[in-house]
């Protein structure tokens, strides 16, 4: 095997690993490339267009066809992007390489890699429920699974997307019935267009612009997603549809943005919900939980179902998982870099 | 339960007292009196005693959520919560339960200390195993105690005064002081009857921002705020009794207090501070050794000598003063202490001060006194409830500090858990890094989650839940006090250790230094 003469230092010289881990990220010696990669590169291939895990100053990147879509609307419209469609085989320094879809977010994909024989699968963030958006998570086989594990503990089991739809449409209809505006703070990729798909039948909805802008991409590149408009401009909430609800990110919460909607009730969706400190902590009332990325069971299941004889957790409670799988699972999956917990960081957080 | 689950959710999800206020009432119109008042009892912060161990209820947690006793524990760093965490690992694998009321649930409870831990274990699994996921909280949080919801006592007595039609203060007054849902009722709590050793509700001080806006200085009155502990002592039919703020009964641990108060007249309430004295004020310090016991002996009662400082007379006479003005209680507590022939009951001595440029140089001097600063208090003001801003000020001197750099963090309990928020800091011993104090408050939860990222990132080690970082983020480290310790690697023990503000304008390289330590303290001793 050849080994790609890589400038970055390699935390674990396990040469016959396929995918090693990396002080500039996920790497992949006998490519020569990397896996989501957070310092500038020359073969960065993007699972999914996440700030966090789509970086910016990567000499060549590649993508499926909706990643690189959001990518040129967040990293700029003149980046080097090569579009690869869901299990369409390429090659990168004489390395086969596939993109699988991975449930997370619309376009997201699992990169699987192959050398002779051998197959290696970097997950990147994914789901096993099939949210009704994005494509359904493929299940590949592979010897070595490179998984998230974002929520990779006991504590994180979710609902039924179902379940709690029903929540959120019972909020949204008794905000309706006391005249409130409802507005639903999440992720303004993935979560809010999920959320818009869910619930665009039960009544008017606006999307922050930065939602709106991220929807209108989807839309041009085919993605199924109603039209969505910024709620009207003007400071009287009267403009509004009646009982609208609102999607926008996060950020804009206790700003003039959102004073501007008069009697509004406020909700924060996303896994981190499951805890009851993080509504405390940021003085939030309501919370729905409704995650994209793997729960303990599902990351359980989607591990057994690899197949894979060496599975290597990362993110988050990356220490917690590997330390599982070798004590009552008996899988060789060591422990990630501690620099790794944080590998998947701010962006999807809320 | 099924009441009292809908309360707590209804609680949880708003931020507005309003909403609470609401729902509190909904709750209470529809209860039966009893278990009003366990609400009551249980929203007032008490709690039953534990029959069983944090320990034992991990054990059985880890085993009925089917994961290793390790990945218990490591869930319960990351939510914060022990009662949650069991929440979240057990899963509801039965139903068909009745739904018990809250009365009958807080029996069974209090019934598991005279049981064997087999039985103990059947009754928690089986009810873990009955209950869906917020009732499955609750009943462990009330296993547990620490039941907060996030709802004052204060908040929780005006939606009962206002469903039982009682007047608020009443009803205050007579949940002041510990009762017990077991043995009292509504009724007897709210008639009077059951009021002879009860304490008034405490009136407490508000830091004082712009000294220059109180106006004239005679409007006021000053004393030394002491550095001890806020007490109320009762005398009626009698009997002593000695409360804290808390509102718990600490009077056998100080039996020389009690029996210095013997002396006062039957219907006679002084509040004060209880602080450590011989011929003056000790350090902080010695108080603590008194703290906390069952039995205080002669020989901790003279090496731990305390006196109670006198400040407010609440009850003279057996007739409540508190609506008279301060300058007239304060009269009449000279002369009901002037009485007295024991000096451990003290009259707190008053600051006298024409103008704010004096009282202020005097405030300066406070450490030397032993004092934390000032008191200014409104001199025709009635004694209040709880913290009310206006007539009670406290005027602190500002604390000591030093610029220490964050060597260690981890994640957070409560609110604060799931992101590294308690960090350990250290000062320069030469070459050496020598940690001094763990800090858990002071910043935003912004800047928290800032340097959650920093120390995500920056993470040289790992042990267990503790991250060892890279010694790179300076911080003002501000304390109350500082006394040589045995047990600290420093040499030194600091008291309410707190984050004054980041200070990312110096360098590591310039911290302060153990010396700086080693001065404050033979200077302050």
């Amino acid at each position: 095997m050849i080994v790609g003469s890589s400038k970055s230092c390699v935390y674990y010289n396990y040469l016959q690993r396929l995918i090693v881990f990396t002080e500039k990220g996920l790497y992949c010696p006998a490519g020569d490339f990397y896996v989501d990669p957070w310092r500038p590169v020359e073969h960065a291939v993007v699972t999914h267009a996440h700030s966090d895990h789509a970086y910016p100053h990567m000499k060549q990147y590649y993508a499926t066809p909706i990643s690189a879509a959001v990518m040129r609307v967040r990293l700029g419209a003149d980046i080097a992007v090569t579009e690869r469609a869901y299990g369409e085989t390429f090659y990168i320094n004489g390395v086969q390489v596939s993109l699988h879809p991975a449930g997370h977010v619309v376009g997201s994909a699992q990169v699987r890699i192959q050398v002779g024989n051998r197959v290696w699968v970097a997950t990147g963030d994914y789901k096993l429920e099939n949210d009704g958006l994005c494509e359904p998570y493929e299940q590949l086989q592979a010897e070595g699974f490179i998984t998230e594990a974002t929520f990779g503990l006991p504590i994180y089991r979710w609902k039924p997307q179902i379940e709690v739809q029903q929540d959120i449409v019972s909020w949204w209809k008794h905000n309706q019935a006391a005249g409130k505006v409802s507005l639903l703070y999440g992720y303004s990729f993935g979560k809010a267009q999920r959320l818009l798909s869910m619930l665009n039948s039960f009544g008017p909805i606006y999307g922050h612009g930065a939602v709106v802008s991220i929807t209108r991409a989807l839309r041009e590149v085919g993605v199924d997603l109603p039209p969505l408009e910024r709620p009207p401009l003007s400071k009287d909430p009267a403009d509004l549809a009646p009982g609208a609800l609102i999607l926008a990110p996060p950020s804009v919460g206790n700003t003039s943005w959102v004073q501007r909607f008069g009697d509004y009730n406020e909700a924060f969706v996303s896994g981190w919900m499951s805890i009851r400190s993080t509504h405390s902590s940021r003085n939030i009332g309501q919370g729905f939980t409704l995650s994209d990325h793997a729960d303990w069971p599902a990351l359980l299941q989607a591990i057994s179902a690899s197949g894979a004889t060496f599975v290597q957790p990362f993110c988050g409670s990356q220490h917690q998982l590997s330390r599982y799988l070798r004590e009552e699972l008996h899988v060789d999956a060591p422990d990630a870099p501690a620099r790794y917990e944080a590998a998947v960081s701010t962006e999807d957080e809320l | 339960m099924d009441a009292l689950s809908s309360l707590f959710v209804a609680l949880d999800s708003s931020t507005k007292t309003l909403d609470k206020l609401q729902a509190l009432q909904h709750y209470f119109e529809s209860a039966s009196e009893q278990d009003s008042l366990w609400v009551l009892w249980l929203f007032s912060g008490n709690t039953l005693r534990r029959a069983i161990t944090a320990t034992q209820l991990k054990e059985w947690a880890a085993e009925a959520g089917n994961i290793p006793r390790w990945l218990f524990d490591e869930c319960y760093i990351r939510v914060g919560d022990l009662a949650e965490t069991v929440a979240l690992c057990v899963a509801q694998t039965e139903t068909g339960r009745k739904n018990l009321e809250l009365a009958d649930w807080m029996k069974s409870i209090s019934e598991l200390r005279t049981q064997s831990e087999v039985e103990k274990r059947q009754y928690i699994v089986q009810s873990w195993r009955n209950l869906s996921q917020i009732q499955r909280f609750i009943f462990t949080k009330l296993i547990t105690g620490g039941f907060r919801v996030g709802v004052s006592r204060g908040l929780t007595v005006r939606a009962l005064a206002a469903v039982i039609k009682v007047d608020a203060a009443t009803l205050m007054h007579a949940l002041t002081g510990n009762w017990h849902p077991f043995d009292t009722t509504l009724m007897t709590l709210t008639d009077g009857t059951g009021l002879n050793i009860h304490p008034y509700p405490f009136f407490l001080a508000s830091p004082v921002g712009d000294i220059a806006s109180l106006g004239e200085v005679p409007t006021w009155q000053f004393e030394w705020k002491w550095d001890g502990i806020r007490g109320q002592i009762v005398k009626r039919d009698g009997e002593v009794v000695i409360w804290s703020r808390g509102e718990e009964l600490i009077t056998d641990q100080f039996p020389e207090l009690k029996s210095a108060a013997q002396q006062l007249p039957d219907g006679t309430v002084l509040d004060g501070e209880i602080v450590p004295w011989r011929d003056g004020p000790l350090g902080f310090s010695v108080l603590q050794r008194r703290l906390g016991r069952k039995t205080v002996t002669m020989s901790l009662q003279q090496s731990a000598p305390v006196a109670f400082i006198a400040y407010d007379l609440l009850e003279d006479q057996a007739a409540d003063w508190r609506s008279f003005a301060l300058s007239v209680r304060r009269c009449q507590l000279e002369e009901v202490v002037s009485r007295l022939s024991d000096e451990r009951i003290i009259l707190s001595p008053l600051v006298q001060g024409t103008t704010w440029a004096e009282l202020g140089q005097l405030q300066a001097q406070s450490r030397v006194k032993k004092a934390e600063g000032l008191m200014i208090k409104r001199a025709d003001s009635p004694y209040r409830v709880g913290r009310v801003r206006g007539d009670w000020w406290k005027w602190k001197v500002a604390p000591l500090s030093v610029d220490a750099v964050m060597i260690n963090a981890q994640r957070g309990h409560g609110r604060r858990s799931g992101v590294y928020s308690d960090y350990t800091f250290a000062v320069r011993d030469g070459e050496q890094l020598v940690p001094f104090a763990k800090a858990y408050s002071g910043l935003t939860d912004k800047e928290i989650r800032s340097v959650d990222q920093f120390v995500k990132k920056h993470v040289i080690e790992k042990f267990g839940p503790v991250r060892t970082v890279v010694p790179e983020l300076v911080f003002e480290i501000g304390f109350e006090g500082i006394s040589a310790s045995k047990r600290h690697k420093s040499g030194v023990a600091v008291r309410f250790p707190r984050i004054l503000r980041q200070r990312p304008d110096k360098p590591v390289a310039e911290i302060d230094t153990i010396e700086t330590l080693q001065d404050l303290l033979r200077e302050l001793s």
